[in-house]
């Protein structure tokens, strides 16, 4: 069957179930109660904590079949999934689902258990590195469930991803189970994406390097969620999970496309007071955070808010007053983790609350503007983040799709050539967010508008901007670059592509090598 | 027939180039190929036949062609490509397209 | 008029990368860079990039210069090749004398095809011998379009300290736009290699143009946009310009024969100043049409 989009979606996925079609960004209403896990109790004088992971498991008695969830807010420093998924191949555990919110090239050690069946599912909202690679290949008989970072909030909440045990890798906790992000050698800021984890799992550890003395405060998740306490030597490597900061690029390109999308904000008469913002956490977007700066201090706009990924250039433009808060669901850098710590304008939310499409408001709704990159993009508008040359998954939507449906005016920011391929496209190779929700594209050799922003379109021509047809876009890129063959792929689904409400908007199949 | 006199390289590995390494052929094997590229799929074809037309133009018969692609516009292909075979001896080093 | 050269932009002539992309930065000119950019070993395969570029890569909104090298390394082989492929003009590194450009033009003349706009000539000059012949050089031939100043190399060969305020350099600068004013031509100043200092590269380049300089060679895309702004003519400038007119206009209405503005008398410098800055105005779009 087709879905809205025109892809063409089995009705029903061996491995994953019926297929829900996507119907439009909007058009599909939530039609379930919040799911509940068992109310728990614990009597004084009992405690919490035990000696090592494999504890763990025995006393909760994993068993096979079961889904283990962990967050990625430590990203390719991460250390709790390995070590956890040694001690449940090493106890014979077989079929296990892990729906970890994102895989880095740490997570190598998956392959393995992959092919020796200790796992056999993975739920994730992005993919990178050798495991996406051998996904791509097909080395895991059912589909990979690809979300949205507000989607796997949402389908946690919802009782779409049951979470019988949640390891939640904490920077800092007490003996009773409170958990922060902020304290401890391997701080990494906001704990956004595990929140919903800790709400709705069945069971939920916490698993940390730096156990303080009772209590801890600021407390993330606190105690009455959490049913053990873990130490391990090292939960993660802290080279990995912050960088030292965040630099705006110096490539001029890049440059030449933040400024231009800058203009595009600009020009859309959005940078007064009240103004609100979310860019990616690098390349042209973050660029562009950079040249809107110089607009807002050129005429002294006062931001409400900026919203994300927080690096430490949003924390910058807070303490200069150009922005009253920061609503924080991921931390990148040291300055991320310092200002959340002490400045109570700086909030931590959880994912639900930054994104999710089935609650009484996510943050994204609130947005003005968002700057998003992409892998490719079509004549519709329709953009692809998940995979790339020949097929190979190396992404995912994360939260693109989340804030494309939010924002007034989402803007891609994408060079027309990447390397010698061109970025338009007839056709998508994997739709991800889709094209009514997207509705500028600025590349360094034009602007593209999307004709159902005919207003906006007036707008940037008014102010003198470069603004194409993105049909012409394309044939700019193809006379360039030449017209690119199309890349054909195998016949077997790989992965399914979620839509922020779970329904399917596309689906990846396996790479032809 | 013209024939190659010594083995040369021209181009990069940086983005955007390519790096061609040319040498003279056994004779009556024609042109060799070998291409490695960052855009197989979607320019494998486009790159060779560039890399063809640029080698017949020039009279080569027998010629043996390593090219790594960074994904470089066929007016690079043929510049590199000339440059290699100027400093293999085929071509004098004043003939431009 | 001449044509616009606020920004003169380098491109390393043996990145494809860049000379790909030299055109969305909106240099008013690019420096396609055959000399100081490459390495010897890599001359001739630079070379072949360049003339490729200029012959297939759609430049259009800049024009296209090449710098070559001198005529006694590989300036010879780079006009042969180079010409053919029709850029706007030739930078000549390292002029010292009249002669210096006589025989370039005589190589270009050679090499252009039959029925080919005329290739021009910048000539750098970036030594003293260079500078104390500027005006010779200037008027050399009748396709030299420009002079550029490149103090690094000038101020080495003087054996003074290059710095950001520049007193080292004030009487070359100066002298290089006398010349180049004297032979009708236009001046091009050097570059501000400190490319991460923004607030140095608007007031090096509000100097240069008040010195006289229309424009400045441009070591980094990101210098574009400041200078652009600098060189252009401003708000206040334009409004003043306007009246210029208008009170020209109003003194031929009265029949009168002199015009005055704010008490003074506007003569032919005057008129000139005002001409220029709103041909300039017009082409870069700046004067809103309907304005008094």
């Amino acid at each position: 069957m087709k879905n809205r989009l025109n892809r063409e979606i089995p009705e029903n996925i061996e491995g994953y179930g019926k297929v829900r079609p996507f119907a439009g960004a909007f058009a599909t209403e939530p039609d379930m109660l919040r799911q509940a896990p068992a109310v728990k109790r614990i009597i004084p004088g009992e405690g919490k904590l035990l000696t090592s992971l494999e504890a763990v498991f025995k006393k909760i008695n994993i068993a096979d079949g079961m889904t283990l969830s962990f967050h990625h807010h430590f990203r390719n420093g991460d250390g709790v999934v390995n070590q956890v998924l040694a001690v449940a191949a090493k106890l014979g555990l077989k079929n296990l689902r892990v729906a970890l919110s994102s895989i880095f090239p740490v997570h190598q050690p998956l392959i393995e258990h992959i092919k020796s069946g200790v796992v056999t599912a993975l739920d994730t909202n992005y993919m990178s590195g050798p495991v996406a690679e051998a996904v791509s290949q097909g080395i895991l008989a059912q589909p990979v469930v690809l979300r949205t970072h507000g989607g796997r909030a949402r389908a946690i909440e919802c009782g779409q991803l049951k979470i019988d045990v949640a390891f939640i890798a904490a920077p800092a906790a007490d003996e009773y189970g409170n958990v922060n992000g902020v304290q401890g050698p391997t701080a990494c800021g906001s704990l956004g994406y595990a929140l919903p984890d800790a709400e709705y799992a069945d069971y939920v550890v916490a698993v940390t390097d730096y156990l303080v003395e009772y209590p801890l405060s600021p407390v993330s998740i606190p105690q009455t969620r959490v049913d053990y306490v873990v130490t391990v030597d090292q939960v993660g490597d802290p080279k990995g999970i912050v960088s030292g900061t965040t630099r705006i690029t110096k490539e001029p390109v890049g440059l030449k496309i933040a400024d231009t999308a800058a203009r595009v904000i600009q020009a859309a008469g959005l940078i007064k007071d009240g103004f609100s913002f979310q860019t990616g956490a690098g390349g042209a977007s973050l660029a562009t955070a950079h040249f809107v700066r110089k607009m807002m201090v050129e005429s002294k706009v006062t931001g409400s808010f900026a919203l994300g990924g927080i690096t430490g250039y949003m924390v910058e433009m807070l303490e200069q007053g150009l922005f009253k808060k920061l609503i924080d669901v991921q931390g990148f850098d040291l300055d991320a983790i310092r200002s959340i710590a002490a400045n109570p304008n700086h909030l931590e939310v959880s994912a639900g609350y930054y994104a999710s499409p089935y609650n009484k408001g996510c943050a994204v709704n609130k947005l003005d503007v968002v700057i998003l990159g992409a892998t490719e993009i079509d004549t519709d508008f329709n953009v692809n983040v998940v995979t790339a040359s020949g097929g190979l998954i190396m992404g995912g939507s994360g939260g693109h799709s989340d804030a494309a449906a939010g924002a007034k005016v989402t803007i891609v920011v994408a060079s027309l050539l990447r390397g010698r391929l061109p970025i338009i496209m007839d056709q998508v190779l994997t739709a991800t967010t889709p094209g009514e929700t997207i509705d500028v594209l600025v590349t360094e050799r034009g602007i593209a508008v999307n004709p159902r922003r005919p207003e906006l379109k007036e707008q940037l021509l008014s102010a003198g901007l470069p603004v194409k047809d993105i049909q012409e876009l394309k044939l700019l890129a193809e006379k360039i670059a030449g017209v690119p063959v199309p890349v054909v792929t195998g016949e077997r689904i790989v992965a399914v592509v979620e839509y922020r409400d779970g329904t399917v908007i596309d689906v990846v199949r396996q790479t032809r090598r | 027939m013209i024939q190659l006199l010594r083995p040369a390289q021209a181009g990069t590995l940086e983005s955007n180039d390519i790096m061609i390494t040319v040498a003279p052929g056994k004779a009556a094997t024609g042109i060799v190929l070998e291409l490695d590229s960052l855009v197989m799929d979607q320019y494998g074809e486009a790159i060779r036949q560039t890399i063809a037309e640029t080698v017949a133009q020039q009279g080569v018969d027998d010629l043996y062609i390593k090219a790594i692609d960074r994904g470089a516009l066929d007016c690079t292909i043929r510049a590199r490509l000339l440059a290699a075979l100027a400093r293999a001896g085929v071509i004098r080093q004043e003939a431009v397209v | 008029m001449t044509d616009l050269r606020r920004t003169m932009l380098f491109l390393p002539g043996n990145n494809p990368g860049m000379l790909q992309n030299g055109g969305i930065f909106g240099a008013d000119s690019l420096i396609l860079d055959l000399e100081d950019a490459v390495a010897p070993a890599e001359k001739d395969t630079a070379r072949l990039l360049v003339a490729h570029a200029l012959r297939e890569i759609d430049y259009s909104g800049s024009e296209t210069v090449v710098r070559i090298n001198t005529l006694d390394t590989f300036g010879k082989q780079d006009i042969r090749a180079i010409v053919p492929c029709r850029p706007a003009a030739l930078l000549v590194p390292k002029v010292q004398t009249a002669d210096d450009i006589r025989a370039i033009a005589a190589e270009i003349a050679a090499a252009e095809r039959p029925g080919q706009a005329p290739v021009g000539i910048i000539a750098l000059i970036e030594t003293p011998r260079g500078l104390a012949e500027a005006y010779p050089i200037a008027t050399a031939s009748s396709r030299m379009l420009a002079l550029a100043f490149g103090a690094e190399d000038y101020t080495a060969a003087l054996g003074a300290q290059r710095t950001k305020e520049g007193s080292e350099i004030l009487n070359a600068r100066a002298a290089l736009v006398n010349a180049a004013a004297a032979a009708g031509i236009q001046s091009i100043d050097t570059p501000f290699t400190d490319v991460n200092d923004e607030t140095g590269l608007v007031a090096d380049t509000a100097f240069a143009k008040q010195l006289g300089f229309k424009g400045k060679l441009t070591i980094n895309p990101r210098q574009i946009d400041s200078i652009h702004t600098v060189f252009n003519p401003s708000i206040k400038e334009i409004d003043w310009a306007e009246r210029v007119m208008q009170a020209i206009r109003q003194a031929e209405a009265e029949g009168s024969g002199v015009a005055s503005l704010d008490g003074k008398m506007v003569d032919a410098p005057i008129v000139n100043r005002a001409e220029r800055t709103l041909y300039l105005a017009d082409l870069l779009g700046l004067r809103k049409v309907g304005k008094a």
